[in-house]
């Protein structure tokens, strides 16, 4: 789509929350530097993290931070997709589902009754669903919370008619771009990065713990290679397979992978090889 | 004290331990940055030294597919250790380089035949950061041999690579020899190491209570001749060579390099490619941590608008999806094929491409792979079938 | 080596000292030549770069667009006339070729170039030549050909095997008179016809099928999508042509043009540097493995 003004008239952009934490409409806000650019370049029409004046749509760009969690919601994203040409997903919750996807493994009515006295007031979906299970999406940006950055590209993409130049690389180029030293190979810490896109600028083993994944799977990602040899090295039980169940565990790439995980977990003599160091 | 005048290139003296601080202020008087092996997160990696201090001591590695450990020894020792997932290629080829920004400046058009309105021009600058002048201090051998395999890369006599040459023409390397290889190391299969031949500027051999220490070129000996030092007896002398002698019996991996570019390019069929794809996570670890990987990629970033843009050289790998990526399909498009395009590049075509194998043995690619696949054990395995 | 390379440097736009700086060069004209392929002819904005700047038939640019990126383009027009101008017939495909849509006269691209080996119009005189493109693959082609027609006499009977998908698809079509006038027999066929489509309708190799060659003195210069070439070298050497004398002009990802990069690797060979034109005696191992 073309986003190029033609007319003088800048883009319309509308920005709305669903299930989450808003950490994701945080993370644009949080581009100061840019704002000022991004003011004028565009014209913010709905954002009520923002500000509450609200201008009608239909809108240029839609951008919807939060999963699918209610009955209410799963009407709700339609009428948005309605309103908005090109739709971008922001965010893991958005892109699949997020951390709250986890009910989707057990009994959301069983979560209910632990954390509410009156469960029978909540109405809510028994699983946590994505944006692109719900509407057709033009873009999804993964991360918890997303990496202003990219956010930033995806609108100046927009806006140059180009396609947004999101690293195509897993975490390890920016672990080894930035010099830091593998967790994996000199503390025997399990990491996703091998398997996870990469655009996060690889804050995790920075700080010397593994990556859980929250940028989602990588286009090239070898999963199932990963939890052959990952999942043997697991210093407690199931230490690989509850880092795949996460922020990113609704991800199909993820739910295989887990289970896979868990299933070695239960039984290590199905994993491949033994080699002498795994 | 030995007298000045006696000193030439290829003169090996005995120098105690606390005369390389000075050794390493006298570098860093003379407009170099000294860097060299730090302790940091558990590991070992490349980073300005400023002092004798700074340097690690008392440490050996321990290295397996996968693994890398150091263990305390509590000797007053530096450089028993093997180098760690970083390698020098960082100061020559950085990660990440700016090269130019460029705004736009429009001006209205009013020439006739065009359409009337703004035309686009750009106003270019180059990047003019200035370039650092290193000093490696630590430098094994496989290290060294990377650098000359880089050399050939980057500095061709039909074109050469200007930032990579301005940062290597001011180059100053302070060699060591290995003394305690690990179970990934195979510099003697490759022919590279332990020992260091030449390239060097100084080049140490690591004794308890000294460094035996010989001059590599005239300004490496203009360094050693301000210190204090000794003629080294033959005692240290014939223990040194002992040592670098045991050194090269400790190889814990072979490669057999006999007919090599053949067997691999003349096999790009193998079912060891599909065997091998199935482990590989194509993470690209092997090729960033490889001391002589080259490949790299360019990129614009612009401003929201597209007004200012700024060009950047980022290390790249060819086990990135998009790396052959051309209009209408990926060359290489599956795990298979770039694990087999890594490897026949690095045994096999390097070789005719640039006159050297692309592998020095310095078995980065074994320990930091996260899955531990050895191109040592992938060679065999090929060779093995092909036999068959 | 059977390709001819311009010997040094010093021809090229660009700057030595520094990375991937191109040169600027003004947009002097803009010619649609068919649906999303464009023809752009650019003069350097620096005298001294336009002097000294110069090509042969197959070698490319690498064409900037700021905030854009680089995108390999060859050079489609005669060595020895346009003014001087660099002309580049652009397929506005991906980022970098899409932006060019937005040019307009009078905006200033960034150059870097010529890269590349060139088709060997030395090497082939005296023989017939059989230029087999589809596509895309035609401009690449039409520096050599028009130098071919320059020195006409010196070369034998001359063939353009010319296809594309629709009548619409195809390149140039004003010229091919004057080509044939020229004494180059112009043989175009689609994949599908329309109502206004009178010639053949089917594949660049099906060509072969229509006319003799001489295998000994007959090369086969050829450019276009990879699964068009492989069946006119497969053609082309059913009728005895030696593979040496069959040369391909290969796209690959190429990103510095210098040999450097990496990207465009296949075997011992970087594309840009060693290439993009080959003899196919030596590319033969590596162009036939799958993936490669």
């Amino acid at each position: 789509m073309t986003l190029t003004p033609k007319t003088q008239q800048k883009p319309k952009v509308a920005v709305y929350k669903f299930s989450s934490c808003d950490g994701c409409q945080l993370s644009l806000l949080n581009l100061e530097d840019e704002l000022l650019d991004l003011a004028a370049a565009v014209d913010i029409s709905y954002f009520l993290e923002a500000t509450r004046t609200v201008k009608p749509g239909p809108y240029d760009v839609g951008i919807v931070e939060g999963s699918i969690t209610t009955p209410h919601e799963a009407e709700r994203i339609k009428e948005v997709r309605q309103q908005c040409k090109f739709l971008i997903a922001l965010g893991t919750c958005a892109t699949a589902g997020g951390i709250q996807a986890l009910r989707n493994f057990a009994s959301a009515g069983e979560y209910a009754k632990t954390v509410y006295a009156h469960p029978e007031y909540l109405e809510y979906l028994e699983t946590s669903t994505s944006i692109p299970e719900n509407v057709p999406v033009d873009l999804v940006i993964w991360g918890c919370p997303v990496n202003k950055n990219m956010a930033l590209e995806a609108i100046a993409a927009l806006l140059q008619n180009r396609r947004p130049r999101f690293p195509p690389s897993p975490v390890c180029l920016e672990c080894k771009r930035n010099g830091t030293i593998c967790v994996v190979v000199s503390q025997g810490i399990p990491c996703l990065g091998p398997v996870v896109h990469g655009g996060c600028g690889a804050l995790c083993p920075a700080s010397g713990r593994g990556c859980y994944g929250c940028f989602g799977p990588s286009s090239v990602a070898n999963f199932n290679a990963l939890v052959q040899g990952m999942q043997p090295r697991d210093r407690y039980p199931n230490e690989t397979a509850t880092l795949l169940r996460s922020f990113s565990s609704a991800a199909p790439a993820f739910k295989t992978a887990a289970e896979l995980a868990y299933k070695l977990g239960a039984n290590p003599a199905s994993a491949h090889g033994g080699k002498e160091t795994l | 004290m030995m007298n000045e005048k006696n000193l030439t290139i290829g003169s090996t003296v005995a120098l105690p331990k606390a005369e390389l601080d000075h050794l390493l202020a006298d570098l860093r008087s003379n407009g170099y940055q000294t860097v060299g092996p730090r302790l940091q997160d558990e590991c070992i990696v490349y980073k300005e030294i400023e002092s004798l201090q700074d340097l690690p001591r008392g440490l050996l590695s321990e290295q397996k597919p996968a693994s890398y450990r150091l263990i305390q020894t509590g000797q007053d020792r530096y450089f028993d250790f093997i180098p760690a997932g970083q390698s020098w290629k960082q100061f020559l080829f950085p990660p990440r380089q700016h090269l130019f920004s460029a705004q736009k400046n429009s001006s209205e058009v009013h020439a006739e035949g065009h359409t009337a309105g703004r035309n686009t021009k750009w106003q270019i600058k180059a990047d003019d950061a200035p370039t650092p002048r290193y000093a490696l201090v630590g430098v094994r051998a496989c290290e060294l041999a990377a650098i000359a395999v880089q050399d050939r890369v980057f500095m061709r006599s039909d074109f050469t690579d200007p930032i990579y040459r301005a940062r290597r023409e001011g180059l100053f390397i302070l060699a060591v020899n290995c003394l305690h290889p690990n179970a990934t190391c195979f510099c003697v299969s490759m022919g590279t190491g332990p020992r260091h031949k030449a390239g060097f500027d100084l080049c140490l051999t690591e004794m308890d209570d000294l460094f035996l220490v010989e001059a590599g070129s005239e300004l490496g000996l203009s360094l050693l001749a301000r210190r204090t030092y000794e003629l080294p007896s033959a005692f240290v002398q014939t223990a040194a060579n002992r040592a670098t002698e045991l050194a090269a019996g400790k190889m814990g991996r072979s490669l057999d390099t006999s007919d090599l570019p053949g067997v691999l390019t003349g096999h790009l069929d193998a079912e060891r490619w599909n065997q091998v794809a199935k482990r590989c996570l194509s993470c690209a670890n092997c090729t960033q941590v490889c001391p002589t990987c080259f490949c790299w990629e360019a990129f614009d970033k612009t401003d929201v608008l597209g007004n200012k843009t700024s060009r950047e050289r980022v290390w790249d790998s060819c086990f990135n999806p998009n790396f052959s990526y051309v209009f209408g399909g990926n060359t290489r498009p599956n795990i298979r094929s770039r694990y087999r395009q890594w490897l026949t590049h690095k045994l096999g075509a390097w070789k005719g491409q640039f006159d050297v194998l692309g592998c020095v043995g310095c078995g980065r690619c074994i320990t930091w792979c996260p899955v531990g696949i050895d191109l040592t054990e992938e060679v065999a395995a090929i060779r093995q079938e092909v036999k068959a | 080596m059977t390709t001819t390379l311009i010997d040094t440097a010093s021809h090229q736009a660009g700057f030595e000292n520094k990375l991937l700086m191109p040169a600027w060069a003004e947009v002097v004209k803009i010619t649609p030549e068919a649906e999303g392929v464009t023809t752009f002819a650019l003069r350097f904005t620096d005298p001294e770069v336009q002097k000294r700047y110069r090509w042969e038939p197959g070698q490319f640019n690498m064409l900037y667009v700021p905030g854009y990126g680089e995108a390999a383009i060859s050079m489609s027009s005669d060595v020895s006339s346009s003014n001087g101008l660099v002309i580049h017939t652009i397929r506005q495909a991906a980022s970098v070729t899409k932006a060019t849509n937005r040019l307009r006269p009078g905006d200033v691209v960034g150059l870097r170039g010529p890269f590349g080996s060139s088709w060997p119009l030395e090497a082939i005189r005296g023989m017939d030549v059989v230029i087999a493109c589809g596509g895309i693959g035609l401009p690449p082609l039409r520096g050599a050909l028009y130098a071919i027609m320059r020195e006409r006499e010196k070369y034998g009977k001359v063939t353009l095997l010319y296809g594309a998908r629709t009548p619409k698809d195809l390149m140039y079509p004003d010229e091919y008179e004057t080509w044939n006038k020229a004494g180059i027999e112009v043989q175009a066929t689609v994949d599908r016809g329309d109502e206004t489509w009178t010639g053949r309708v089917g594949v660049v190799p099906m060509l072969f099928y229509h006319f003799r060659v001489d295998p000994h003195k007959t090369a086969v210069l050829t450019c276009g999508p990879e699964i068009m070439m492989r069946f006119v070298i497969y053609e082309a050497l059913a009728r005895r042509i030696p593979a040496s004398q069959i040369y391909v002009s290969l796209e690959r990802n190429m990103r510095c043009g210098q040999g450097f990069c990496g990207h465009c690797q296949m075997g011992p060979y970087f594309i840009c540097k060693d290439g993009p034109v080959f003899p196919f005696n030596r590319l033969g191992p590596f162009f036939n493995v799958e993936e490669y």
